[in-house]
């Protein structure tokens, strides 16, 4: 049986049911959402049943306005047989963001999960060595959360009509 | 017929005028002798055989790289010899987006090198940050070790780097000998937290 949307779609919901939600159908990739404490129990179901056994991109998205779920962690995963990729995601409220690790799972996980951890703060439960990757250790915020501002906040020097905020 | 048109005629090479000599420094000349101040003679020196260390991280090292090839040739300015070493270097030439996780390694570069030393500051992120201004990137780099002479552009061209060598030149040619070990000198570095 080949694999494709609709089987991949018709397996997740007869195994979860209504737990596995938002299915949909961007240019040609699925992809679809659960809640965060299911998301080890679905990636193992793709692994095992389906053959999603490469992890091709890992990160996070941050919506300010959506209550109780502002950060979304979002996973692209990829069959390498039948050449099929899809697109998973969990949201996890600002207050509380625990998303256990995939790093079982997928070792490549490590990284992109101490990349996520740098930019958004998403506490990946599990993780073995969950600290800053990219940006420089001292830093006492996530910047890539809307709550902060993108600007280096040390300058003194730069006129902020030049840079369209006058 | 021959497909290409050789030189027949070639003109002979004038050596006398192809050597430019560095002009002597004021004193007073007599009989055998000629005398002048040790500084003007070290200055002479060393304006003429800076051995620049290019620290080039983005575009402004591009444009380094033609300044230093043989149509714009920063050699003509006494520097042949670009050095990988910090120990042997005269010049940081910091050319690019210094991003704040790179200011620990420019200032340890900076601080392997041996005084007398100079720093320039190539094009707009080395000088201020740039457009580059963002959480990640370092605002400047004198924000972590004293720069001399700052070239501005995104990215300069050449001649704006050998407009600016010219000017760390003027910079070395008029240096005190004794600035090294003065009181204002040893502050300037105390400010930036060497020594």
């Amino acid at each position: 049986m080949a694999l494709n949307n609709e089987s991949i779609q018709t397996s997740l919901t007869a195994k979860f049911g209504e737990e596995v939600y938002s299915f949909s159908d961007a240019s040609g990739m699925l992809s679809f959402e659960s809640a965060a404490a299911l998301n080890l129990k679905v990636m193992q179901f793709l692994f095992d049943e389906l053959g999603f056994t490469f992890l091709t991109d890992l990160c996070g998205v941050n919506y300010p306005d959506n209550k109780d779920a502002e950060l979304v962690v979002v996973y692209h995963l990829h069959n390498l047989v039948d050449n099929i990729r899809l697109r998973y995601s969990v949201a996890v409220p600002l207050a509380k963001p625990d998303v256990f690790t995939a790093t079982q799972l997928f070792s490549t996980a490590n990284w992109m999960e101490r990349e996520t951890y740098d930019f958004f703060g998403i506490n990946f439960v599990g993780h073995p060595n969950l600290k800053r990757i990219l940006n420089v250790e001292e830093m006492d915020y996530f910047p890539l959360r809307k709550e902060f501002p993108l600007e280096d906040q040390t300058r003194i020097d730069k006129d902020d009509e030049m840079f369209g905020r006058g | 017929m021959r497909p290409v048109r050789f030189n027949v005629h070639p003109k002979e090479a004038e050596i006398a005028d192809a050597i430019s000599m560095a002009a002597a420094p004021d004193g007073v000349s007599g009989d055998g002798f000629f005398a002048t101040q040790l500084s003007s003679v070290v200055g002479l020196a060393r304006k003429n055989s800076l051995w620049p260390l290019p620290f080039a991280t983005s575009c402004c090292g591009i444009e380094f790289m033609a300044t230093m090839a043989s149509h714009y040739d920063l050699a003509r300015f006494g520097s042949e010899r670009v050095g990988f070493s910090p120990r042997q270097c005269d010049l940081l030439m910091v050319m690019g987006t210094i991003a704040k996780k790179m200011a620990p390694v420019l200032r340890q570069v900076y601080l392997q090198m041996a005084e007398p030393r100079w720093v320039i500051a190539v094009g707009a992120c080395a000088s201020s940050g740039g457009i580059f201004d963002t959480y990640s990137v370092l605002q400047g780099i004198d924000q972590v070790i004293p720069v001399d002479v700052y070239v501005p552009g995104c990215p300069p061209r050449p001649e704006a780097i050998i407009d600016g060598f010219m000017k760390i030149q003027d910079l070395v040619g008029q240096e005190s000998i004794r600035r090294r070990n003065s009181d204002q000198y040893k502050e300037l570095l105390n400010s930036y937290g060497i020594q």
